[in-house]
C-alpha cells in the first residue's frame, strides 16, 4: 500500500465557459451517503445565479444560431468526452447515491448513452414537432421549432449524474442555454460534468453550472425577467417551494416544466425535448 | 358632383335577440343563483341589446359539475361520432352566419364586412378543422391513443367573441374534454347563441355550458379545483394572474395575450401592397387585436414615400355604422376601452410624437376612434411600448436589417411580426431573427384553422390551430 | 406635388422631357422599370377583392349607373362589322333608351379604322368621340411603317382617340426601348394637319403580359412615352381586364400623376359585362384617383354588352321593378 497523500480537487462552478468560486466566497461541505467528507463545494449566492444568466444570456444567439447538425456533432463531442471520463464518474456517483461500482457504472453508461440519443436529436426535432399548414389561401405556411431561450432547470435531487444529464441533454440540443442547480446534496458529478463540457466545443455560457440551496437559488431564477423558462424537476419533493416557484415565474410568463415522479432510468420519450421549444409560423403568399 | 356611396346598412331583421338571457348549464338556460344581471350595449349607439345574468361562484361550481358528469360519456365516445357533432355545428354555423355576423357586429361593433367576410367563416372553418382531428388524434404525434384533460375552463376576450369561442371549444370537444366557457362581458350575446347551436345539433347536456359574467367570473372559473384545463386569451396582465392561481396545481394552461407587432417595411418592399398591409394590421377590427401590427417600422430610405402612401389611403378609410357593409371601422368595443386608446393617444402627444388622424366624422353616440397615426416616435415612448389595442399606429424607422431585427426584438412581448421586402433570403433571415410566433411575411392579418397560433416571451405559450392546438387539451 | 396637367396638352411634353434620362438608353430604360417597386400578386387580388365588396345602393347607384354608361366606348370589332351595323351602334351610343332621353350619351364609338368615316357621319353634332383601333390590332404584328400608316388613316378619317396595340413580343424579350419608340411614333402619327392630336391608348394586352410586375413597367412606359389613357386589353385574347390588373393600372396612373403632374387616363376593355361589375370598377377609380378621375375624360369602360345591362339596372332604379332584354336594343 502506497502511503502517497492523494491530491484533491477543488470543485468550482462552470459559469460562461470559465470555473469561478462563488462570488459570496462561501462554500459548503459535501458528504458521501455514509457521512464521510468528500469535497468543499461552492455554495452559490443570488449573485451567481445572476452572472449565470447573463452568461447563458449572451451564448444563447450563436448557440441556438448554430446549425442542428453543428449542435449535434458537439453534444457527440460530450458523450465521447464522458466516455473517457467514466470512471471517474461512476466513483462520483458512486459515492453520491450509495451505490455499489456496477450499480454506479451503470448509471453513467445509461447517462452517456442518453447523451448521444439526444445528441441525434439535434437536426431531427424539428420534422416531429414542425408541421407545413395547408390553409385555404395562396399562401406558404410552416411552423417550425425555436429553442425557447434560458432555461433555469433544477437538477433531480436523488439522480446525480443520469438525472442530470436528463434535463440538461434535452435543453441545449435544441438550442437553449441553460443555468443549471446541481443536486444539492450531491453537486460533484454535476460540477466535474462542467470540465467535461469545458473541453468539448461547446461554447461557454451554453451550460452553467451553480452548486448550492435550491431553495436560494431558485426563487431568484424562477424570478429573473430574463430566464424564459424553468424545469423545476429539482424541487419535486417541496410542493410548497414547486408553488412558489411557479408562481414566481408568472411575472414575465415563464414557461413551467412541472415536477413529475420521474424514473430517470426509464426511457424519457421526447417531453423534456418538447418542453422548451416555442413554435413559429411563417406566412408568405404565393403568386406571380 | 362626386361619388358618394349611400348607405348600405345590412338588415338588423336577421337576428333576434331576447330581452334577456340565463346561463347555459347542463343543457339549459337558467337565472344566475344569486339573480344578478347586466346589460350589454351596442357599442355603435349605445343603445342596450339585452340583459344577461351574472354568473357567481354557486353557478360556476354548477357549471364545472355539469362538464365534470358529461365529461365521463363525451370522451368515451368514438372519436368518429364526437367528429360528427363538431361537424353538425360547423354546418349550423355555415347555415346561420349572417345572423350570426350581424349579431357580432351589433354586439361588439366591428364592421359587417368583416364579421361576414373575416369573422364567420373563421368560425366555421375552426369547427370543421378540428372536426376532423377527433377520430385521428393517434396520428397527431401525441402518442397512440392520447387522452382528454377533463373539464376545461375557457375564458375569451370581446376582439374575436365567437372565434375565440371556436378555437376554444372545437379543439377541446374534439380531443373529448367538456368545457365551462365565459365570454367577455361586453360580449356575451354570440356565445349564447352558440349555446342554441349546441342544442340545434343535439350535443350532450353539458359537455359545452356557457357562462356569462365579469372578471369575477373568470377568477372564479379558473380557480375551481375541479378544473383540469385552464385556456385564456386576453391581457398578459390576466394572463400573468392566471397563471399564478393555477401555480401548483396540476392544471394545464394555455395562455394568448397581448402584443406589440412590429410591421417591418424595407425600401425594396411591394409599397402598395405594403401599405394595405400595414392598414389592416392596425386598422383590423379597429385595432382590437392582439396581434396587430401596432408598430410600424420604415426603412428610412422610403419613409417619406410610404407615409404618403399610408396617409393617403388611410384618408380612404370609411369609419362608421358597423351594420353599413361600407364601414371599415366600427366602433370602439366599450367606453373603458376608448378612454384607455385617449389616454395612451394623449401620452403619444405630450411624449412628443407626432399625432395625424384623416379628417372624419365621428358619430356622437357610441364610441369611436378616428384612425390614428403617430411619427417621430422612438422606443422610448409609450406607444412604442404598451398595447395600445386601438386604430392607433407608432410609425419607428431603422436603417439596417440588425437594427430592424434589434427594434422589433424589443418589447416584452412576442406574439407577430410583419416583414415586407421583395427579396427571399433576407424574409427568410428576418423570419429566423424575429422573436415571435407568427410571422406574416408580405401579408399580415392571415388567420387559418390549420395554421398554429401563439406567441413568445409574455404574448403567452401554447399554439391554437393546426395539430399543435390539440396538445394543449390532451394529456401529453 | 406638381401641378396637374392633361395628358394631352401641350404642357404635358416639358413634364415627360423632365424624365427623359430614364428613357434616354435602353439601359436607362430597363434599370428605371426595374426599379419599380414590385407588386406581391396576392395582395394585389385581396386588395382588388375587398373594394369589390363596397355595396352601392340607392342615390349612389344611379349615380354610378349614369356616370358608367357615360364611360363607354361602345365597341364593334368583328371581321363581319358593316357600315350598316356600326350606324346602329352609332344610334344606340346617342339614344341608349329609347324609352328614356334623359339617358346619358355614351363616351365614344369604337371601330375598326375603315368604319371611321362612316362613324363620324353617324355621330356628326353628338359629341360623341370616334375612337379607332390602329396598328394591327390586335396582334399589332406588322411593321412599324404598317402601323403608323394604320393610325394616320384612321386619324385622317376623322378618329378622334386611337386605341393602340403595343408590341408586347418586344416588350417580353426586354427590348423597352423599341415598345417605347414606337409608342412616341404612334403618337406622332396621331396629329392631325391643324396640329392638334388625336388621343392616344395604349393598349398592353395585360392577358398577354402574365405577371403584374410587367403590368406596372408597362404602365409606366407608355406613360412615359406619351399615352393619354393606359387600357388593359383588346377583348381578343383569353384574359381581358380583371379588376386586380386595373387597380395596379390606376396605381400607377396615381403615381406617375404624382411625380410628374400628368393626368393619365385608364381604360379597362373585355370582360365586364354588368352592372354589377361596372360598379366595382368605379369603386376602385374613387378610392384609388378620386374624383377628379371619374369623368369620361379620364375613365372609359371597352365593352358592347355592359350598355344593356346598366339600361335594365337603371329601368329598375327608375321604376322599382325588374327590367328584360326586351326592353332594351339588341345592336
Amino acid at each position: 500500500m502506497s502511503d502517497r497523500l492523494s491530491v484533491l480537487k477543488t470543485y468550482k462552478l462552470y459559469v460562461g465557459g470559465k470555473f469561478p468560486r462563488s462570488e459570496s466566497g462561501r462554500v459548503y461541505e459535501v458528504t458521501d451517503s455514509k457521512g464521510n467528507w468528500l469535497a468543499n463545494a461552492p455554495l452559490s449566492s443570488r449573485k451567481d445565479a445572476r452572472d449565470a444568466v447573463v452568461a447563458a444570456r449572451k451564448a444563447f444567439g450563436g448557440w441556438s444560431g448554430a446549425t442542428a447538425y453543428n449542435r449535434g456533432q458537439i453534444l457527440y463531442r460530450v458523450a465521447e468526452m464522458l466516455e473517457g471520463r467514466r470512471e471517474q464518474f461512476a466513483a462520483e456517483v458512486a459515492d453520491a447515491e450509495g451505490l455499489s461500482k456496477a450499480k454506479a457504472a451503470a448509471q453513467v453508461d445509461a447517462a452517456i448513452d442518453r447523451w448521444v440519443w439526444y445528441a441525434g436529436w439535434s437536426d431531427k426535432v424539428a420534422q416531429i414537432a414542425g408541421s407545413a399548414n395547408p390553409v385555404a389561401g395562396p399562401y406558404f405556411n410552416l411552423s417550425s421549432p425555436e429553442p425557447t431561450g434560458v432555461v433555469a432547470v433544477l437538477a433531480p435531487q436523488e439522480s446525480s449524474f443520469l438525472g442530470l444529464v436528463s434535463v440538461i441533454a434535452p435543453a441545449i440540443v435544441t438550442g437553449n442555454t441553460v443555468v443549471v442547480v446541481t443536486s444539492e446534496k450531491s453537486p460533484l458529478p454535476a460540477l466535474s460534468l462542467g470540465e467535461v463540457l469545458a473541453t468539448s466545443d461547446l461554447p461557454g455560457g451554453v451550460v452553467n453550472v451553480l452548486s448550492g440551496r435550491v431553495n436560494e437559488l431558485g426563487g431568484p431564477l424562477a424570478a429573473h425577467q430574463d430566464v424564459n423558462a424553468i424545469d423545476l424537476a429539482g424541487a419535486a419533493a417541496d410542493a410548497e417551494l414547486v408553488k412558489a416557484l411557479e408562481t414566481a415565474a408568472a411575472d414575465n410568463l415563464k414557461r413551467v416544466l412541472r415536477p413529475r415522479n420521474t424514473d430517470w432510468t426509464a426511457d424519457p420519450g421526447t417531453e423534456r425535448l418538447l418542453a422548451f421549444l416555442e413554435t413559429k409560423t411563417v406566412w408568405h403568399p404565393t403568386g406571380v | 358632383m362626386t361619388f358618394e356611396y349611400a348607405p348600405a346598412p345590412e338588415s338588423r331583421a336577421v337576428v333576434d335577440i331576447a330581452p334577456s338571457y340565463g346561463l347555459f348549464i347542463d343543457g339549459e338556460f337558467a337565472d344566475a343563483a344569486g339573480g344578478k344581471v347586466f346589460k350589454t350595449v351596442s357599442p355603435a349607439n349605445e343603445e342596450v341589446l339585452s340583459e344577461v345574468a351574472q354568473a357567481g361562484s354557486e353557478d360556476v361550481d354548477r357549471a364545472v359539475k355539469a362538464a365534470r358528469k358529461a365529461f365521463e360519456k363525451w370522451s368515451a365516445l368514438p372519436g368518429a361520432e364526437r367528429a360528427k357533432y363538431l361537424f353538425r355545428i360547423a354546418r349550423l354555423i355555415q347555415e346561420r352566419s349572417r345572423e350570426l355576423a350581424v349579431l357580432e357586429s351589433l354586439d361588439n361593433g366591428k364592421p359587417i364586412r368583416e364579421s361576414r367576410d373575416s369573422d364567420l367563416p373563421l368560425v366555421a372553418a375552426h369547427f370543421f378543422y378540428y372536426a376532423g382531428w377527433a377520430d385521428k388524434l393517434g396520428h397527431a404525434g401525441y402518442g397512440a391513443d392520447p387522452k382528454p384533460l377533463g373539464v376545461a375552463g375557457q375564458v375569451i376576450p370581446w376582439n374575436f367573441p365567437l372565434l375565440m369561442l371556436a378555437w376554444k371549444i372545437a379543439p377541446a370537444l374534439a380531443c373529448g374534454n367538456t368545457v365551462v366557457l365565459k365570454p367577455a362581458e361586453t360580449t356575451p350575446l354570440s356565445a349564447l347563441f352558440f349555446a342554441d347551436i349546441c342544442r340545434q345539433a343535439g350535443l350532450p347536456k353539458g359537455v359545452v355550458n356557457i357562462l356569462t359574467g365579469d372578471g369575477s367570473t373568470g377568477a372564479e372559473l379558473v380557480a375551481h379545483p375541479d378544473v383540469n384545463k385552464v385556456a385564456f386569451t386576453g391581457s398578459t396582465e390576466v394572463g400573468k394572474a392566471i397563471a399564478r392561481t393555477v401555480a401548483g396545481t396540476d392544471k394545464k394552461l394555455t395562455l394568448e395575450l397581448g402584443g406589440k407587432a412590429a410591421n417591418i417595411v424595407f425600401d425594396d418592399a411591394p409599397i402598395d401592397q405594403a401599405v394595405e398591409g400595414i392598414v389592416n394590421g392596425i386598422f383590423f377590427n379597429q385595432g382590437h387585436v392582439c396581434c396587430a401590427g401596432s408598430r410600424l417600422l420604415v426603412q428610412e430610405s422610403v419613409q417619406d414615400e410610404l407615409l404618403d402612401a399610408l396617409k393617403r389611403r388611410m384618408s380612404t378609410l370609411r369609419v362608421g355604422d358597423p351594420l353599413d357593409k361600407n364601414t371599415d371601422i366600427g366602433a370602439i368595443n366599450s367606453a373603458e376601452q376608448l378612454a384607455r386608446i385617449k389616454a395612451l393617444a394623449d401620452a403619444g402627444e405630450s411624449e412628443g410624437a407626432e399625432r395625424w388622424a384623416p379628417a372624419c366624422e365621428l358619430p356622437d353616440a357610441g364610441y369611436w376612434f378616428a384612425p390614428t397615426l403617430f411619427t417621430g416616435v422612438t422606443q422610448a415612448h409609450r406607444i412604442a411600448q404598451e398595447e395600445i389595442f386601438g386604430p392607433v399606429l407608432s410609425v419607428l424607422t431603422f436603417r439596417t436589417p440588425e437594427e430592424a431585427v434589434a427594434k422589433a426584438n424589443n418589447t416584452p412581448y412576442g406574439l407577430s411580426a410583419g416583414v415586407w421586402t421583395e427579396k427571399g433570403s433576407r424574409i427568410l433571415w428576418m423570419a429566423n431573427q424575429l422573436r415571435a410566433g407568427i410571422v406574416w411575411s408580405n401579408t399580415f392579418n392571415k388567420f387559418d384553422p390549420a395554421s398554429p397560433f401563439g406567441g413568445y416571451k409574455e404574448s403567452g405559450f401554447g399554439r391554437e390551430g393546426g395539430r399543435h392546438g390539440l396538445e394543449a387539451y390532451l394529456d401529453v | 406635388m406638381p401641378t396637374t396637367v392633361p395628358a394631352y396638352g401641350k404642357e404635358a411634353a416639358g413634364r415627360l422631357a423632365s424624365m427623359a434620362d430614364v428613357t434616354a438608353s435602353d439601359g436607362a430604360l430597363r434599370r428605371f422599370l426595374h426599379g419599380l417597386p414590385g407588386v406581391d400578386a396576392v395582395g394585389l387580388q385581396a386588395r382588388a377583392a375587398t373594394l369589390g365588396t363596397r355595396s352601392i345602393k340607392t342615390t349612389a347607384k344611379a349615380y354610378a349607373i349614369d356616370l358608367a354608361i357615360s364611360m363607354i366606348d361602345l365597341t364593334t370589332l368583328e371581321g363581319a362589322d358593316t357600315p350598316g351595323k356600326v350606324r346602329a351602334l352609332c344610334a344606340k351610343g346617342i339614344n341608349p333608351d329609347p324609352l328614356d332621353r334623359g339617358t346619358p350619351k355614351v363616351a365614344a364609338i369604337c371601330v375598326y379604322p375603315d368604319m371611321v368615316a362612316t362613324a363620324k357621319e353617324a355621330l356628326t353634332g353628338s359629341g360623341i368621340h370616334v375612337a379607332s383601333v390602329a396598328t394591327a390590332f390586335p396582334a399589332g404584328r406588322a411593321a412599324l411603317p404598317v402601323k403608323l400608316a394604320d393610325t394616320r388613316d384612321a386619324v385622317a378619317a376623322g378618329a378622334d382617340e386611337i386605341d393602340m396595340v403595343i408590341d408586347r413580343g418586344a416588350f417580353l424579350s426586354g427590348r423597352y426601348l423599341s415598345v417605347f419608340e414606337e409608342i412616341k411614333q404612334v403618337k406622332e402619327a396621331c396629329r392631325r394637319e391643324d396640329g392638334s392630336y388625336a388621343h392616344l391608348k395604349v393598349i398592353f394586352e395585360t392577358g398577354e403580359l402574365q405577371t403584374y410586375d410587367n403590368v406596372r413597367r408597362v404602365s409606366w412606359l407608355a406613360m412615359l412615352a406619351g399615352a393619354d389613357f393606359i387600357k388593359t386589353s383588346t377583348g381578343k385574347v383569353a384574359v381581358n381586364a380583371t379588376p386586380p390588373v386595373t387597380l395596379l393600372m390606376l396605381e400607377a396612373v396615381r403615381d406617375f400623376h404624382a411625380t410628374t403632374g400628368v393626368q393619365v387616363g385608364v381604360k379597362p376593355a373585355g370582360g365586364i359585362r354588368t352592372t354589377k361589375d361596372a360598379m366595382k370598377y368605379l369603386v376602385m377609380v374613387n378610392e384609388t384617383l378620386g374624383d377628379q378621375w371619374l369623368t369620361a375624360d379620364w375613365f372609359r369602360f371597352g365593352a358592347s354588352s355592359l350598355l344593356n345591362d346598366l339600361l335594365m339596372q337603371r329601368q329598375k332604379l327608375s321604376t322599382g321593378r325588374y327590367s328584360g332584354p326586351d326592353y332594351v336594343t339588341v345592336d
